[in-house]
Protein backbone atom coordinates (compact mmCIF):
# COMPACT_ATOMS: atom_id res chain seq x y z
CA UNK A 1 0.00 0.00 0.00
CA UNK A 2 1.64 3.50 -1.03
CA UNK A 3 0.37 5.90 1.76
CA UNK A 4 0.90 8.89 -0.46
CA UNK A 5 -1.91 7.95 -3.19
CA UNK A 6 -4.66 7.55 -0.96
CA UNK A 7 -8.07 9.74 -1.33
CA UNK A 8 -9.33 11.02 1.51
CA UNK A 9 -11.47 8.41 2.08
CA UNK A 10 -9.25 5.64 2.14
CA UNK A 11 -6.57 7.53 4.36
CA UNK A 12 -9.95 8.45 6.57
CA UNK A 13 -10.63 4.29 6.74
CA UNK A 14 -7.52 3.17 7.49
CA UNK A 15 -6.70 6.11 10.57
CA UNK A 16 -9.87 5.34 12.01
CA UNK A 17 -9.70 1.31 11.43
CA UNK A 18 -6.13 1.90 13.35
CA UNK A 19 -4.42 0.20 10.54
CA UNK A 20 -2.20 3.34 9.82
CA UNK A 21 -1.51 6.60 11.65
CA UNK A 22 -1.62 10.09 10.75
CA UNK A 23 2.52 10.17 11.70
CA UNK A 24 3.25 7.68 9.30
CA UNK A 25 0.51 8.96 6.16
CA UNK A 26 2.38 12.43 7.70
CA UNK A 27 5.79 11.36 7.48
CA UNK A 28 5.49 9.32 4.09
CA UNK A 29 3.66 12.51 2.38
CA UNK A 30 7.40 14.44 4.08
CA UNK A 31 9.46 11.69 2.65
CA UNK A 32 8.14 11.92 -0.61
CA UNK A 33 7.70 16.17 -0.86
CA UNK A 34 11.13 15.71 -0.33
CA UNK A 35 12.66 13.13 -2.84
CA UNK A 36 9.98 14.14 -5.80
CA UNK A 37 9.83 17.65 -5.49
CA UNK A 38 13.36 18.24 -6.45
CA UNK A 39 11.77 17.86 -9.72
CA UNK A 40 8.38 19.15 -9.50
CA UNK A 41 8.78 22.13 -7.41
CA UNK A 42 5.82 23.03 -6.13
CA UNK A 43 6.89 23.80 -2.47
CA UNK A 44 7.50 27.33 -1.30
CA UNK A 45 7.29 26.30 2.29
CA UNK A 46 7.48 22.96 3.37
CA UNK A 47 6.38 22.49 7.13
CA UNK A 48 7.83 19.16 8.49
CA UNK A 49 7.93 20.08 12.32
CA UNK A 50 4.31 21.42 12.28
CA UNK A 51 3.01 19.26 10.54
CA UNK A 52 4.35 16.35 12.77
CA UNK A 53 3.21 17.92 16.00
CA UNK A 54 -0.25 18.67 14.00
CA UNK A 55 -0.39 14.37 12.87
CA UNK A 56 0.29 13.47 16.45
CA UNK A 57 -2.47 15.62 17.96
CA UNK A 58 -4.43 13.95 15.06
CA UNK A 59 -3.88 10.47 16.52
CA UNK A 60 -4.52 11.23 19.90
CA UNK A 61 -8.09 12.61 18.71
CA UNK A 62 -8.05 9.23 16.84
CA UNK A 63 -7.42 7.47 19.69
CA UNK A 64 -9.53 8.71 22.04
CA UNK A 65 -12.71 8.77 19.69
CA UNK A 66 -13.17 12.36 20.00
CA UNK A 67 -14.34 14.63 17.18
CA UNK A 68 -12.70 13.27 14.38
CA UNK A 69 -13.60 14.24 11.39
CA UNK A 70 -13.27 13.08 7.86
CA UNK A 71 -10.09 15.19 7.54
CA UNK A 72 -8.49 14.28 11.18
CA UNK A 73 -5.07 13.64 10.30
CA UNK A 74 -4.95 13.88 6.85
CA UNK A 75 -2.19 15.57 4.99
CA UNK A 76 -2.81 18.74 2.85
CA UNK A 77 -0.89 21.87 1.64
CA UNK A 78 -2.57 25.32 0.76
CA UNK A 79 -1.41 28.08 -2.01
CA UNK A 80 0.46 30.67 -0.54
CA UNK A 81 -2.03 33.19 -0.69
CA UNK A 82 -3.91 32.17 2.28
CA UNK A 83 -2.80 33.47 5.62
CA UNK A 84 -1.20 31.03 8.02
CA UNK A 85 -0.21 32.17 11.59
CA UNK A 86 3.68 31.79 12.29
CA UNK A 87 4.05 30.08 8.89
CA UNK A 88 5.26 32.37 6.26
CA UNK A 89 2.80 33.66 3.46
CA UNK A 90 4.55 34.79 0.16
CA UNK A 91 2.00 35.05 -2.58
CA UNK A 92 5.27 34.30 -4.30
CA UNK A 93 5.95 37.73 -4.81
CA UNK A 94 9.48 39.66 -3.31
CA UNK A 95 7.51 41.80 -1.61
CA UNK A 96 5.80 39.17 1.04
CA UNK A 97 9.45 36.99 0.59
CA UNK A 98 9.73 37.04 4.38
CA UNK A 99 6.23 37.85 5.56
CA UNK A 100 4.72 35.74 8.93
CA UNK A 101 1.22 36.67 9.35
CA UNK A 102 0.17 36.88 12.86
CA UNK A 103 -3.24 35.42 11.84
CA UNK A 104 -4.68 32.75 10.34
CA UNK A 105 -7.37 32.81 7.72
CA UNK A 106 -10.78 31.35 8.60
CA UNK A 107 -10.23 28.52 5.97
CA UNK A 108 -6.99 27.76 7.94
CA UNK A 109 -8.86 27.78 11.06
CA UNK A 110 -11.31 25.13 9.86
CA UNK A 111 -9.01 22.97 8.52
CA UNK A 112 -7.15 23.12 11.80
CA UNK A 113 -10.02 23.01 13.60
CA UNK A 114 -10.85 19.51 11.41
CA UNK A 115 -7.70 18.12 12.59
CA UNK A 116 -6.31 18.27 9.05
CA UNK A 117 -1.87 18.34 9.04
CA UNK A 118 -0.57 21.18 7.14
CA UNK A 119 2.39 20.00 5.38
CA UNK A 120 3.28 22.96 3.50
CA UNK A 121 2.27 26.11 1.16
CA UNK A 122 2.46 25.82 -2.93
CA UNK A 123 3.49 28.05 -5.39
CA UNK A 124 1.52 30.74 -7.37
CA UNK A 125 1.78 33.12 -10.20
CA UNK A 126 2.72 36.54 -8.31
CA UNK A 127 -0.51 37.68 -6.36
CA UNK A 128 -2.17 35.08 -8.21
CA UNK A 129 -1.50 37.26 -11.61
CA UNK A 130 -0.73 34.39 -14.54
CA UNK A 131 -1.61 31.18 -15.91
CA UNK A 132 1.26 28.91 -15.72
CA UNK A 133 2.92 29.61 -12.49
CA UNK A 134 5.75 31.38 -14.36
CA UNK A 135 5.13 34.49 -12.85
CA UNK A 136 6.45 33.16 -9.05
CA UNK A 137 8.75 35.33 -8.15
CA UNK A 138 10.95 32.23 -6.82
CA UNK A 139 10.65 29.83 -9.12
CA UNK A 140 9.05 28.11 -11.71
CA UNK A 141 6.69 24.92 -10.98
CA UNK A 142 6.81 21.74 -13.42
CA UNK A 143 4.07 19.79 -14.80
CA UNK A 144 4.24 16.57 -13.43
CA UNK A 145 2.85 14.72 -16.58
CA UNK A 146 6.10 16.01 -18.56
CA UNK A 147 8.28 18.56 -16.95
CA UNK A 148 9.28 20.77 -19.81
CA UNK A 149 5.76 22.31 -19.41
CA UNK A 150 3.59 24.35 -17.36
CA UNK A 151 1.15 23.00 -14.48
CA UNK A 152 -1.21 25.92 -15.28
CA UNK A 153 -2.03 28.74 -12.94
CA UNK A 154 -2.13 30.51 -10.83
CA UNK A 155 -3.18 27.98 -8.51
CA UNK A 156 -0.15 26.18 -10.37
CA UNK A 157 1.47 24.69 -7.06
CA UNK A 158 -1.27 23.54 -5.54
CA UNK A 159 -2.53 21.75 -8.52
CA UNK A 160 1.41 19.95 -9.58
CA UNK A 161 1.27 18.51 -5.95
CA UNK A 162 -1.89 17.05 -6.01
CA UNK A 163 -0.99 15.61 -9.41
CA UNK A 164 2.30 14.29 -7.69
CA UNK A 165 0.82 12.93 -5.05
CA UNK A 166 2.81 15.21 -2.58
CA UNK A 167 -0.47 15.96 -0.58
CA UNK A 168 -3.73 14.16 -0.19
CA UNK A 169 -5.52 17.45 -1.05
CA UNK A 170 -4.76 20.73 -1.25
CA UNK A 171 -6.39 24.05 -1.36
CA UNK A 172 -6.48 26.51 -4.46
CA UNK A 173 -7.70 29.73 -4.68
CA UNK A 174 -9.85 30.95 -8.22
CA UNK A 175 -10.20 34.27 -9.28
CA UNK A 176 -10.78 33.39 -12.87
CA UNK A 177 -9.50 29.84 -13.72
CA UNK A 178 -6.80 29.80 -10.90
CA UNK A 179 -7.98 26.44 -9.66
CA UNK A 180 -9.71 25.07 -12.82
CA UNK A 181 -7.27 25.53 -15.46
CA UNK A 182 -4.55 24.38 -13.32
CA UNK A 183 -6.35 21.15 -12.14
CA UNK A 184 -7.33 20.45 -15.84
CA UNK A 185 -3.22 20.47 -16.87
CA UNK A 186 -2.56 18.21 -14.02
CA UNK A 187 -5.34 15.76 -13.96
CA UNK A 188 -6.70 16.96 -10.94
CA UNK A 189 -10.27 17.69 -9.69
CA UNK A 190 -10.80 20.64 -8.11
CA UNK A 191 -13.90 23.59 -7.64
CA UNK A 192 -14.38 26.89 -7.64
CA UNK A 193 -17.42 27.54 -5.68
CA UNK A 194 -19.82 30.08 -5.62
CA UNK A 195 -18.68 33.35 -4.67
CA UNK A 196 -19.50 33.68 -1.20
CA UNK A 197 -19.83 30.15 0.02
CA UNK A 198 -16.51 30.03 1.32
CA UNK A 199 -15.16 32.71 4.00
CA UNK A 200 -12.11 34.67 2.26
CA UNK A 201 -10.87 36.37 5.62
CA UNK A 202 -6.99 36.25 5.59
CA UNK A 203 -7.36 35.96 2.17
CA UNK A 204 -4.62 37.70 0.14
CA UNK A 205 -6.56 39.73 -1.85
CA UNK A 206 -6.73 39.84 -5.39
CA UNK A 207 -10.29 40.09 -7.20
CA UNK A 208 -12.37 40.74 -4.12
CA UNK A 209 -15.37 40.35 -6.03
CA UNK A 210 -13.93 37.51 -7.40
CA UNK A 211 -11.80 35.51 -5.33
CA UNK A 212 -12.81 32.52 -4.56
CA UNK A 213 -10.88 29.42 -2.32
CA UNK A 214 -11.74 25.86 -3.18
CA UNK A 215 -10.48 22.59 -3.00
CA UNK A 216 -8.40 20.43 -5.07
CA UNK A 217 -8.49 16.87 -5.08
CA UNK A 218 -8.15 12.85 -6.69
CA UNK A 219 -11.71 13.09 -7.39
CA UNK A 220 -15.14 14.83 -6.65
CA UNK A 221 -15.75 12.68 -3.41
CA UNK A 222 -13.06 14.17 -1.77
CA UNK A 223 -13.24 18.04 -3.23
CA UNK A 224 -16.88 17.56 -1.64
CA UNK A 225 -15.70 16.46 1.41
CA UNK A 226 -13.22 19.08 1.73
CA UNK A 227 -15.64 21.77 0.39
CA UNK A 228 -18.19 21.08 3.08
CA UNK A 229 -15.09 21.33 5.93
CA UNK A 230 -14.10 24.85 4.55
CA UNK A 231 -17.23 26.64 3.76
CA UNK A 232 -19.64 28.75 5.49
CA UNK A 233 -21.00 31.73 6.74
CA UNK A 234 -17.94 33.85 8.76
CA UNK A 235 -18.86 37.20 10.84
CA UNK A 236 -15.26 38.58 9.16
CA UNK A 237 -16.68 38.21 5.82
CA UNK A 238 -19.74 39.66 5.55
CA UNK A 239 -20.11 38.66 1.69
CA UNK A 240 -20.54 34.63 2.66
CA UNK A 241 -24.00 33.43 2.51
CA UNK A 242 -25.98 32.45 5.23
CA UNK A 243 -27.46 29.75 4.49
CA UNK A 244 -26.16 26.82 5.90
CA UNK A 245 -24.20 24.21 4.28
CA UNK A 246 -25.40 21.26 2.74
CA UNK A 247 -24.15 17.79 3.42
CA UNK A 248 -22.47 17.69 -0.30
CA UNK A 249 -21.53 13.70 0.23
CA UNK A 250 -24.73 12.52 1.49
CA UNK A 251 -26.61 12.36 -2.21
CA UNK A 252 -23.50 12.34 -4.00
CA UNK A 253 -24.50 8.93 -5.60
CA UNK A 254 -27.90 10.04 -6.62
CA UNK A 255 -28.34 9.65 -10.19
CA UNK A 256 -27.60 11.88 -13.02
CA UNK A 257 -30.96 10.56 -15.12
CA UNK A 258 -33.29 13.00 -16.70
CA UNK A 259 -30.82 15.81 -15.66
CA UNK A 260 -29.95 18.96 -18.36
CA UNK A 261 -26.69 18.98 -19.69
CA UNK A 262 -26.26 22.34 -21.68
CA UNK A 263 -23.48 22.76 -24.05
CA UNK A 264 -22.30 26.49 -24.62
CA UNK A 265 -22.39 26.26 -27.95
CA UNK A 266 -19.63 29.56 -28.14
CA UNK A 267 -17.23 27.42 -26.22
CA UNK A 268 -17.05 25.05 -29.11
CA UNK A 269 -15.22 26.98 -31.83
CA UNK A 270 -12.24 27.35 -33.85
CA UNK A 271 -8.54 27.57 -32.04
CA UNK A 272 -10.02 23.92 -30.13
CA UNK A 273 -6.73 21.68 -29.58
CA UNK A 274 -8.32 18.42 -31.57
CA UNK A 275 -7.54 15.94 -28.85
CA UNK A 276 -9.29 18.34 -26.07
CA UNK A 277 -12.71 18.47 -28.42
CA UNK A 278 -12.75 14.82 -28.80
CA UNK A 279 -12.35 14.18 -25.38
CA UNK A 280 -15.47 17.10 -25.05
CA UNK A 281 -17.47 15.09 -27.10
CA UNK A 282 -16.40 11.46 -25.55
CA UNK A 283 -17.29 13.25 -22.45
CA UNK A 284 -20.87 14.40 -23.72
CA UNK A 285 -21.53 10.52 -24.74
CA UNK A 286 -20.90 9.22 -21.18
CA UNK A 287 -23.33 11.84 -20.28
CA UNK A 288 -25.73 10.63 -22.49
CA UNK A 289 -25.01 6.98 -21.54
CA UNK A 290 -25.85 8.16 -17.48
CA UNK A 291 -29.48 9.32 -18.70
CA UNK A 292 -28.31 12.96 -19.09
CA UNK A 293 -29.93 14.93 -21.34
CA UNK A 294 -28.10 16.80 -23.70
CA UNK A 295 -28.93 20.21 -25.48
CA UNK A 296 -26.89 23.32 -27.11
CA UNK A 297 -27.06 26.82 -25.28
CA UNK A 298 -26.02 29.84 -25.83
CA UNK A 299 -23.82 32.20 -23.63
CA UNK A 300 -24.00 35.02 -26.33
CA UNK A 301 -21.40 37.20 -24.71
CA UNK A 302 -18.84 35.01 -24.16
CA UNK A 303 -16.32 36.72 -26.20
CA UNK A 304 -16.39 39.70 -24.03
CA UNK A 305 -15.91 36.87 -20.83
CA UNK A 306 -12.06 38.08 -21.09
CA UNK A 307 -12.05 41.79 -21.91
CA UNK A 308 -14.35 42.23 -18.93
CA UNK A 309 -11.96 40.01 -16.54
CA UNK A 310 -8.96 41.45 -17.00
CA UNK A 311 -10.42 44.99 -16.87
CA UNK A 312 -12.00 44.58 -13.57
CA UNK A 313 -8.63 42.71 -12.26
CA UNK A 314 -6.54 45.07 -13.36
CA UNK A 315 -8.81 47.90 -11.45
CA UNK A 316 -9.39 45.42 -8.24
CA UNK A 317 -6.16 44.69 -8.10
CA UNK A 318 -4.73 48.02 -8.33
CA UNK A 319 -6.42 48.91 -5.10
CA UNK A 320 -5.76 45.85 -3.48
CA UNK A 321 -2.00 45.91 -3.65
CA UNK A 322 -1.72 49.72 -2.37
CA UNK A 323 -1.48 47.64 1.20
CA UNK A 324 1.93 46.32 -0.32
CA UNK A 325 3.65 50.03 0.37
CA UNK A 326 6.97 48.92 2.52
CA UNK A 327 6.00 50.57 6.07
CA UNK A 328 3.61 48.06 7.63
CA UNK A 329 4.76 44.03 6.60
CA UNK A 330 6.94 43.08 4.12
CA UNK A 331 9.91 44.33 1.96
CA UNK A 332 10.57 47.78 2.82
CA UNK A 333 13.28 49.56 0.44
CA UNK A 334 14.57 52.69 1.81
CA UNK A 335 17.59 53.28 1.45
CA UNK A 336 18.29 57.04 0.60
CA UNK A 337 14.44 58.13 0.87
CA UNK A 338 13.60 61.28 1.57
CA UNK A 339 9.59 61.05 2.19
CA UNK A 340 7.40 57.99 2.33
CA UNK A 341 6.42 58.42 -1.45
CA UNK A 342 9.78 57.05 -2.03
CA UNK A 343 9.89 54.36 0.14
CA UNK A 344 6.78 53.22 -1.48
CA UNK A 345 8.21 53.75 -5.55
CA UNK A 346 11.37 52.25 -4.03
CA UNK A 347 10.02 49.14 -2.46
CA UNK A 348 7.24 48.57 -5.19
CA UNK A 349 9.75 48.79 -7.66
CA UNK A 350 11.89 46.20 -6.09
CA UNK A 351 9.12 43.95 -4.56
CA UNK A 352 6.73 43.88 -7.69
CA UNK A 353 7.43 41.41 -10.42
CA UNK A 354 6.85 42.70 -14.11
CA UNK A 355 3.36 41.03 -14.48
CA UNK A 356 1.85 42.72 -11.40
CA UNK A 357 3.24 46.13 -12.31
CA UNK A 358 1.36 46.20 -15.75
CA UNK A 359 -2.01 45.05 -14.43
CA UNK A 360 -1.95 47.46 -11.09
CA UNK A 361 -0.60 50.19 -13.85
CA UNK A 362 -3.16 49.33 -16.08
CA UNK A 363 -5.56 49.36 -13.54
CA UNK A 364 -4.80 52.62 -12.58
CA UNK A 365 -4.91 53.25 -16.18
CA UNK A 366 -8.82 52.26 -16.53
CA UNK A 367 -9.93 53.76 -13.49
CA UNK A 368 -8.25 57.52 -14.14
CA UNK A 369 -10.13 59.98 -15.12
CA UNK A 370 -11.37 60.36 -18.56
CA UNK A 371 -10.96 56.66 -18.75
CA UNK A 372 -13.52 55.31 -16.48
CA UNK A 373 -16.47 55.24 -18.50
CA UNK A 374 -15.18 53.65 -21.21
CA UNK A 375 -13.47 50.73 -19.41
CA UNK A 376 -14.21 50.09 -16.30
CA UNK A 377 -18.00 51.29 -16.09
CA UNK A 378 -18.49 49.65 -19.30
CA UNK A 379 -17.14 46.43 -17.79
CA UNK A 380 -19.10 46.59 -15.08
CA UNK A 381 -22.72 46.69 -17.58
CA UNK A 382 -21.05 43.99 -19.81
CA UNK A 383 -20.56 41.97 -16.43
CA UNK A 384 -24.52 42.00 -15.93
CA UNK A 385 -25.27 40.81 -19.63
CA UNK A 386 -22.69 38.21 -18.56
CA UNK A 387 -24.32 37.10 -15.83
CA UNK A 388 -27.83 37.16 -17.15
CA UNK A 389 -26.16 34.52 -20.56
CA UNK A 390 -25.89 32.24 -17.60
CA UNK A 391 -29.09 32.91 -15.95
CA UNK A 392 -31.10 32.40 -19.12
CA UNK A 393 -29.02 29.32 -19.70
CA UNK A 394 -30.19 28.41 -16.49
CA UNK A 395 -33.44 28.22 -16.76
CA UNK A 396 -32.83 25.46 -19.73
CA UNK A 397 -30.66 23.25 -18.03
CA UNK A 398 -29.47 22.02 -15.15
CA UNK A 399 -25.35 22.03 -15.49
CA UNK A 400 -23.44 23.67 -18.62
CA UNK A 401 -19.95 21.67 -19.85
CA UNK A 402 -16.99 23.11 -21.11
CA UNK A 403 -13.60 22.64 -21.87
CA UNK A 404 -11.02 24.03 -18.80
CA UNK A 405 -8.72 25.32 -21.90
CA UNK A 406 -8.67 24.89 -25.22
CA UNK A 407 -5.12 23.17 -25.33
CA UNK A 408 -3.42 20.96 -22.78
CA UNK A 409 -0.42 22.38 -21.20
CA UNK A 410 1.51 24.49 -22.86
CA UNK A 411 5.61 24.66 -22.52
CA UNK A 412 7.48 26.51 -20.16
CA UNK A 413 8.66 29.81 -21.43
CA UNK A 414 6.28 29.21 -24.21
CA UNK A 415 3.95 32.09 -23.57
CA UNK A 416 5.98 34.59 -21.56
CA UNK A 417 7.25 37.24 -23.80
CA UNK A 418 3.39 38.37 -24.71
CA UNK A 419 1.39 39.09 -22.11
CA UNK A 420 -1.98 39.04 -24.26
CA UNK A 421 -1.54 35.62 -25.50
CA UNK A 422 -0.99 34.28 -22.24
CA UNK A 423 -3.99 35.64 -21.07
CA UNK A 424 -6.18 34.28 -23.86
CA UNK A 425 -5.42 30.58 -22.56
CA UNK A 426 -8.16 31.77 -19.79
CA UNK A 427 -10.69 32.23 -22.26
CA UNK A 428 -12.96 29.20 -20.77
CA UNK A 429 -12.34 29.54 -17.56
CA UNK A 430 -12.52 33.75 -16.46
CA UNK A 431 -16.55 33.97 -17.07
CA UNK A 432 -17.70 32.28 -14.32
CA UNK A 433 -16.08 34.86 -11.75
CA UNK A 434 -17.72 38.01 -13.19
CA UNK A 435 -21.37 35.94 -12.71
CA UNK A 436 -20.43 34.32 -9.04
CA UNK A 437 -21.53 30.75 -10.44
CA UNK A 438 -19.58 27.72 -9.19
CA UNK A 439 -17.47 25.56 -11.51
CA UNK A 440 -15.85 22.02 -11.13
CA UNK A 441 -12.97 21.21 -13.59
CA UNK A 442 -12.01 17.28 -13.71
CA UNK A 443 -10.13 15.01 -15.61
CA UNK A 444 -11.72 14.20 -19.04
CA UNK A 445 -9.28 12.17 -21.17
CA UNK A 446 -5.84 12.73 -22.67
CA UNK A 447 -4.60 14.54 -26.16
CA UNK A 448 -0.72 13.58 -26.71
CA UNK A 449 -0.69 12.09 -23.05
CA UNK A 450 -1.16 15.35 -21.68
CA UNK A 451 -4.09 15.84 -19.44
CA UNK A 452 -7.58 17.16 -20.73
CA UNK A 453 -9.88 19.09 -18.33
CA UNK A 454 -13.16 19.96 -18.28
CA UNK A 455 -15.92 22.07 -16.18
CA UNK A 456 -19.08 21.98 -15.16
CA UNK A 457 -20.63 25.01 -14.36
CA UNK A 458 -23.56 25.05 -12.04
CA UNK A 459 -26.10 27.13 -10.53
CA UNK A 460 -25.46 30.25 -7.85
CA UNK A 461 -25.21 27.58 -4.41
CA UNK A 462 -25.82 24.32 -6.66
CA UNK A 463 -22.12 22.86 -5.93
CA UNK A 464 -24.38 19.73 -4.90
CA UNK A 465 -25.32 18.84 -8.27
CA UNK A 466 -21.53 19.99 -9.35
CA UNK A 467 -20.65 17.18 -6.98
CA UNK A 468 -23.22 14.47 -8.25
CA UNK A 469 -22.97 14.76 -11.85
CA UNK A 470 -18.94 14.94 -11.27
CA UNK A 471 -18.82 11.67 -9.24
CA UNK A 472 -21.16 9.82 -11.49
CA UNK A 473 -18.95 10.50 -14.43
CA UNK A 474 -15.71 9.13 -12.41
CA UNK A 475 -17.69 5.82 -11.48
CA UNK A 476 -18.07 5.44 -15.20
CA UNK A 477 -14.50 6.67 -16.09
CA UNK A 478 -10.96 6.19 -14.46
CA UNK A 479 -9.16 9.24 -15.99
CA UNK A 480 -8.75 10.80 -12.68
CA UNK A 481 -7.20 7.49 -11.35
CA UNK A 482 -3.82 7.83 -13.98
CA UNK A 483 -1.03 8.68 -12.35
CA UNK A 484 1.96 10.92 -14.06
CA UNK A 485 4.84 9.12 -14.68
CA UNK A 486 7.40 10.48 -12.14
CA UNK B 1 -9.07 52.11 -33.10
CA UNK B 2 -5.49 51.81 -32.28
CA UNK B 3 -4.57 53.27 -29.48
CA UNK B 4 -0.65 54.19 -28.08
CA UNK B 5 -0.13 54.41 -24.73
CA UNK B 6 2.85 56.53 -24.55
CA UNK B 7 5.38 56.46 -22.08
CA UNK B 8 4.75 59.53 -20.52
CA UNK B 9 1.16 58.35 -19.98
CA UNK B 10 2.94 55.14 -18.22
CA UNK B 11 4.69 56.82 -16.51
CA UNK B 12 1.92 59.09 -14.82
CA UNK B 13 -0.33 55.80 -14.12
CA UNK B 14 2.69 54.37 -12.54
CA UNK B 15 3.28 57.13 -10.59
CA UNK B 16 -0.38 56.56 -9.67
CA UNK B 17 0.30 53.60 -8.25
CA UNK B 18 3.13 54.55 -6.66
CA UNK B 19 5.44 52.51 -8.43
CA UNK B 20 9.19 53.10 -9.18
CA UNK B 21 9.95 52.68 -12.94
CA UNK B 22 12.97 53.06 -15.10
CA UNK B 23 13.19 54.63 -18.41
CA UNK B 24 13.94 50.95 -20.47
CA UNK B 25 10.69 49.58 -18.38
CA UNK B 26 8.05 52.44 -19.80
CA UNK B 27 9.50 51.69 -23.71
CA UNK B 28 8.52 47.89 -23.21
CA UNK B 29 5.07 48.38 -20.76
CA UNK B 30 4.39 50.89 -23.67
CA UNK B 31 3.70 48.89 -26.35
CA UNK B 32 2.44 46.24 -24.46
CA UNK B 33 -0.08 48.38 -23.06
CA UNK B 34 -0.86 49.36 -26.46
CA UNK B 35 -2.03 46.08 -27.90
CA UNK B 36 -3.65 45.36 -24.52
CA UNK B 37 -6.18 48.04 -24.41
CA UNK B 38 -6.83 47.76 -28.26
CA UNK B 39 -7.94 44.20 -27.46
CA UNK B 40 -10.15 45.54 -24.73
CA UNK B 41 -11.96 48.10 -26.98
CA UNK B 42 -13.72 45.29 -28.77
CA UNK B 43 -16.23 45.87 -25.74
CA UNK B 44 -17.32 48.57 -27.67
CA UNK B 45 -18.80 46.41 -29.74
CA UNK B 46 -21.56 45.77 -27.52
CA UNK B 47 -24.73 47.90 -26.62
CA UNK B 48 -25.05 48.87 -23.19
CA UNK B 49 -27.70 51.12 -23.72
CA UNK B 50 -30.08 50.83 -20.65
CA UNK B 51 -27.94 48.20 -19.00
CA UNK B 52 -26.75 48.77 -15.10
CA UNK B 53 -23.26 48.50 -14.18
CA UNK B 54 -23.19 45.49 -11.76
CA UNK B 55 -22.64 46.23 -8.36
CA UNK B 56 -23.06 42.83 -6.11
CA UNK B 57 -22.95 39.55 -7.45
CA UNK B 58 -23.81 37.80 -4.44
CA UNK B 59 -27.20 39.52 -4.11
CA UNK B 60 -26.22 40.48 -0.80
CA UNK B 61 -27.97 42.89 1.28
CA UNK B 62 -26.54 45.20 3.82
CA UNK B 63 -25.13 43.35 6.58
CA UNK B 64 -25.19 44.95 9.85
CA UNK B 65 -24.05 44.37 13.45
CA UNK B 66 -23.32 45.82 16.98
CA UNK B 67 -20.58 47.43 17.33
CA UNK B 68 -18.80 45.27 20.06
CA UNK B 69 -15.38 45.78 21.78
CA UNK B 70 -13.66 42.69 21.50
CA UNK B 71 -9.65 41.95 21.99
CA UNK B 72 -7.87 42.34 18.95
CA UNK B 73 -4.11 42.04 18.23
CA UNK B 74 -1.88 43.75 20.74
CA UNK B 75 0.20 46.16 19.42
CA UNK B 76 3.34 44.15 20.14
CA UNK B 77 2.18 41.13 17.82
CA UNK B 78 1.04 43.88 15.13
CA UNK B 79 4.45 45.77 15.37
CA UNK B 80 6.52 42.39 14.80
CA UNK B 81 5.79 42.87 11.03
CA UNK B 82 6.97 46.37 10.66
CA UNK B 83 10.32 47.81 9.04
CA UNK B 84 10.57 50.44 11.67
CA UNK B 85 8.80 51.35 14.78
CA UNK B 86 9.41 53.73 17.73
CA UNK B 87 7.74 53.62 21.02
CA UNK B 88 4.93 51.51 19.95
CA UNK B 89 4.44 53.29 16.28
CA UNK B 90 5.30 52.28 13.03
CA UNK B 91 8.11 54.53 11.56
CA UNK B 92 8.16 56.27 8.64
CA UNK B 93 10.11 59.40 7.04
CA UNK B 94 8.62 62.57 6.54
CA UNK B 95 5.03 62.60 5.19
CA UNK B 96 4.50 65.74 4.69
CA UNK B 97 7.34 67.54 2.35
CA UNK B 98 8.74 70.85 2.87
CA UNK B 99 8.28 71.99 -0.50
Amino acid sequence: MELTQLSIREAHELLTTKKISSVELTQAMLDRIHDVDKKVKSYVTVTDDLALEQAKKADERIAKGENVTPLTGIPFSMKDCISTRDVRTTCSSKILENYVPQYNATVTNKLADSGAVLVGKTNMDEFGMGSSCENSAFFNTHNPWDLERVPGGSSGGSAAAMSASLATFTIGEDTGGSVRMPAGFTNVTGIKPTYGRVSRYGLIALVSSFDSIGPMTRDAYDCATVLEAIAGHDPHDSTTYNSPVPNYTKDIDKPVKGMKLGIPKEYFVAGMEAGVEAAMQESIRQFEKLGMEVREVSLPHTKYGLPVYYLLLFAEASANLARMDGTRFGLSVSDGAKDVIDIYLKTRHEGFGDEVKRRIMLGAYALSAGYYDAYYLKAQKVRTLLRRDFETAFSKVDILLAPTCPTTAFKLGEKTSDPLEMYLSDIYVVATNPAGVPALALPAGFSNNMPVGMQLIGKHLEESTLFQVAHAYQQVTDWHKQQPPL
Amino acid sequence: MAQTIDTKTVKHVAFLVRLGISEDEAQTFSGQFSSIIDYFNMLNEVDTENVPPASDIANAENVLREDVVKPSMSREEFLKNAPNSERGYVKVPTVLGDE
